[in-house]
């Protein structure tokens, strides 16, 4: 983007600075409105989600219960996955390489905004389209790992599992276009100076989730297809009965993706946590370049591990230990970043704050969901636990203690930046606790039902078998979650209004982001800075003053500083309605496909040959 | 991605990029990536499902019906999708040179010869047109196929054989929209050198869809 230019451009419309209003926000092509879109709509699926699961806790509090019958628990545990995964965690972190990327280094939007605001498009458009059904107890039901040949046509006759093949389809095509957009970003519009080893942690995790997201997607596009092809068009992929398919193959592929897809999880959590933990104890990262390596290192391995989730069909020894090998390896990169972690906060001086906790209940909750992934990642001891409880307890503290722990650490850390006041903190506090308790108490107890042998995804059990004492353990800290996330959603909404002014670097961090103003201006930096350090805001002696005047500025427009803007656009989210209609036809009615891919087309072309901002000469 | 086509369409000189280069160019070379994990997934499938339909016609092999005595030669026709090879490797060629027309789009041009090289009208049609040579071979294909009994729903080599090379068709398709597009604006305002990132980004579109199908070609009809 324009480093210094500020010769005045003739150039009369509106650009995507105008900030309020219903049309500017579906019109905008902002990052950081984007991001604050991105934000609300995962949070209110990651409630919608949390919802789900406290009907499921509710169910199996006690023995023999009949709150919901088994089909419908069914499409609650699917619903929860998907949703956790798809709708909350994914997007949240989309919400986060929104908000920071730019801001992280130093550019004044993303390689492609109208293409970023599609993405968001597409994404809350098949999360209504995925969601919907279950208000009509026809949501999906086959898991959210959707194994075929059980999701084939003879098995799962109903629309349940067309919303799930179809809605991930589209998903797909958001996660996809939002990683050509950042990785692009990140490669192409660093700041001068910001080399690859002076990049911020969150931003490098952040690259290496989209080259995750670049290879592994497709592999599980074309499963979904083969799963399309054989619902709607009678191909064979999945046919093990009459044409003699491998029950494997969608296995293999799910799983191809599914690993990685781990990855894509829990590393934007750990990105930010590695910009929380060294500015709450005010040191930089312990071993960065150690910190890229590994995080690097979890990717390539990531991509050779997919058959651990495997173990229990009876691959051989051979491949089995190939992958208990791998799965193993994995620890020892991940293990690395706990290490750094620890090494971080010690001797600093560390502030207790509400992110500062989450981030470090993220290092500790993490690690035991490393530990008991190691232990199942030997073959032997995976058969006594896969299918069991146990692995959900494993997966939770993965993901809550690893993701969502990380991803509250961040919306502390940066909600100063993003909405100009700080949050509560006492009543992040009590948020952090209850959650944190409520975590523990929920999951820590499945670690034993599973070990008992409770299996997954049974909606009821007997009683006598020693599971009852867990399950009401399990239920009773469920039951604490909804307590926490109204506290939360109280302080973000009070703070948002009332909170105490931030000012630009509330917590005296040190990277580029909180050089500007918060909330930043339209155009991010009035003056594009040189970067001569990883913490140019701690190396004083580094710090361009004349730079970080100019952009500490506040209340200039992009017009009075001659900076170009793209223009606001509705045009991205047409196209998405084009290609939600496309696949709505698919299940409503053929004569959809036609009109609604004509519409997309329509559009497209529309949006292709309008210019993206004023010509500038 | 081939963003903005008749209004901003050279880099902007007044944008800072970290490698100098524009960002359409990075952005295509990961959507290339991406896809091929696409073709990775389904020409793996292909391969895991070779020689394990139950029932005919196959590929390579003659297939006698138990049912009704009738007998299936191999369903391949190896000369026919050679020479609709060649034509899509020869629309490489007219792509390169289609590039190199609209690079050249200001140098003077004094002999004929350097006037036809220089024709980017001319390249970019030859090019949408051996596409679309190459789909019309495919059709013919796919219905000759099916009328020899193969449809996507016989066996597993039907299913696999017609969605990898389906897929592969619908990126020529889409490579044709995108050269008419080219043209279209080509007739328009003209596209001169300073539009070369949008052709050149085309090219490797197109570059890829065609190697893509020599991995094919290889595969699935030479290899028995």
């Amino acid at each position: 983007m324009a480093s210094t230019a500020v010769t005045a451009p003739a150039y009369g419309g509106e650009y995507s600075g105008e900030q309020s209003g219903l049309w500017s926000w579906l019109s905008t092509v902002d990052h950081k409105r984007i991001g604050i879109l991105y934000l609300y709509t995962s949070l209110f699926f990651f409630m919608f989600g949390g919802v789900e699961a406290i009907i499921i806790r509710a169910q199996l509090g006690a023995p023999n219960q009949h709150l919901v019958s088994a089909e419908f628990y069914n499409q609650l545990f699917t619903m929860h996955g998907t949703t956790m995964i798809f709708l909350a965690i994914m997007p949240l972190s989309a919400a986060f390489f929104n908000f920071l990327i730019p801001l992280q280094i130093g550019a004044r939007d993303v390689a492609f905004p109208r293409l970023n605001a599609f993405s968001y498009w597409v994404y809350l458009f098949a999360g209504i389209f995925i969601t919907i059904p279950i208000f009509f107890a026809v949501a999906p039901n086959g898991g959210w790992f959707g194994y075929a040949p059980l999701t084939t046509k003879p098995y799962s006759p109903g629309l349940n599992i067309d919303f799930w093949v179809i809605g991930l389809q589209i998903l797909g095509i958001s996660s996809l276009a939002t990683a050509f957009n950042f990785l692009t970003t990140i490669i192409n519009l660093r700041a001068p100076g910001m080399t690859l080893m002076r990049m911020p942690m969150f931003t490098w995790m952040a690259f290496v989730v989209q080259v995750l997201i670049v290879l592994a997607f497709p592999v599980i596009t074309i499963a979904l297809v083969f799963l399309l092809f054989d619902r709607f068009f009678g191909t064979n992929f999945y046919n093990t009965v009459s044409a003699g398919a491998d029950p494997l193959l969608w296995q293999h592929l799910f799983w191809i993706f599914g690993h990685p897809e781990v990855y894509i999880l829990v590393l934007p959590a750990f990105g930010l946590v590695s910009e929380v933990l060294p500015t709450h104890s005010k040191k930089p990262l312990f071993g960065y370049p150690v910190m890229v390596y590994s995080g690097i290192l979890i990717a390539v391995l990531g991509f050779g591990v997919w058959a651990h989730h495997m173990f229990a069909v009876g691959m051989g020894p051979i491949a089995d230990t190939f992958f208990g090998l791998t799965t193993m390896l994995i620890a020892i990169p991940t293990g690395v970043k706990i290490f750094n972690w620890i090494a971080t906060m010690a001797q600093g001086s560390i502030r207790y704050t509400t992110a500062m906790l989450f981030g470090i209940g993220l290092v500790a909750l993490f690690t035991i969901g490393g530990i008991s992934g190691i232990m199942h990642a030997s073959p032997p001891a995976d058969l006594q636990q896969t299918d069991t409880y146990f692995i959900v307890a494993h997966f939770h503290y993965v993901l809550f203690g690893g993701s969502i722990m990380g991803i509250f650490a961040g919306i502390y850390h940066y909600f100063p930046k993003i909405m100009g006041r700080m949050m509560d903190e006492k009543l992040g506090l009590i948020h952090f606790w209850l959650t944190f308790i409520a975590m523990n108490l929920t999951f820590f107890p499945m670690h034993f039902s599973g070990m008992l042998g409770m299996p997954r995804r049974i909606y009821t059990y007997d009683a006598g078998q020693g599971w009852d004492l867990y399950n009401a353990m399990s239920t009773a800290g469920a039951m604490i979650f909804p307590i926490a996330t109204l506290i939360f959603i109280y302080n973000f909404f009070k703070s948002r209004k009332r909170g105490e002014i931030a000012g630009s670097n509330p917590w005296g961090a040190g990277t580029l982001e909180w050089t500007i103003p918060s909330p930043p201006p339209e155009y991010n930096f009035a003056k594009i800075p040189t970067v001569t350090s990883r913490y140019p805001l701690w190396e004083g002696k580094e710090v361009d003053y004349e730079c970080a005047r100019i952009n500490s500025q506040e209340g200039k427009t992009a017009a009075d500083l001659g900076i170009v803007m793209p223009y606001s656009t509705i045009k991205p989210l047409l196209v998405a309605l084009g290609l939600i209609i496309m696949f709505c036809g698919l299940i409503f009615a053929r004569a959809l496909i036609g009109v609604g891919a004509a519409f997309m087309i329509f559009s497209l072309y529309s949006w292709l040959l309008s210019p993206l901002e004023p010509e500038h000469h | 991605m081939t963003a903005s086509a008749t209004h901003v369409s050279a880099p902007a000189p007044h944008h800072y990029t970290t490698l100098g280069l524009d960002s359409r160019k990075i952005a295509i070379w990961a959507f290339i990536g991406s896809e091929c994990m696409l073709f990775v997934s389904l020409i793996s499938t292909y391969l895991i499902y070779k020689g394990r339909s139950i029932v005919g016609p196959f590929p390579h092999e003659t297939w006698t019906d138990p049912a009704t005595g009738r007998v299936l030669r191999p369903i391949l026709n190896i000369p026919v999708t050679s020479a609709s090879t060649f034509v899509l490797l020869m629309s490489s060629l007219f792509m390169v040179l289609a590039l190199a027309a609209v690079q050249n789009k200001e140098k003077p041009k004094h002999t004929r010869g350097e006037r036809i090289l220089g024709n980017s009208k001319l390249w970019l049609w030859m090019t949408a047109i051996a596409g679309t040579t190459f789909l019309g071979f495919q059709a013919f294909e796919f219905t000759s196929f099916v009328h020899e009994g193969l449809t996507i729903r016989t066996n597993l080599f039907g299913s696999s054989f017609f969605t990898l090379t389906g897929f592969h068709g619908a990126h020529v398709t889409a490579g044709v929209l995108w050269l008419v597009t080219l043209l279209a604006i080509d007739y328009r305002r003209g596209l001169g050198s300073r539009d070369s990132l949008l052709v050149d980004i085309a090219a490797l579109y197109w570059h890829f869809v065609d190697v893509i199908w020599i991995v094919i070609f290889t595969l699935v009809y030479l290899i028995k």
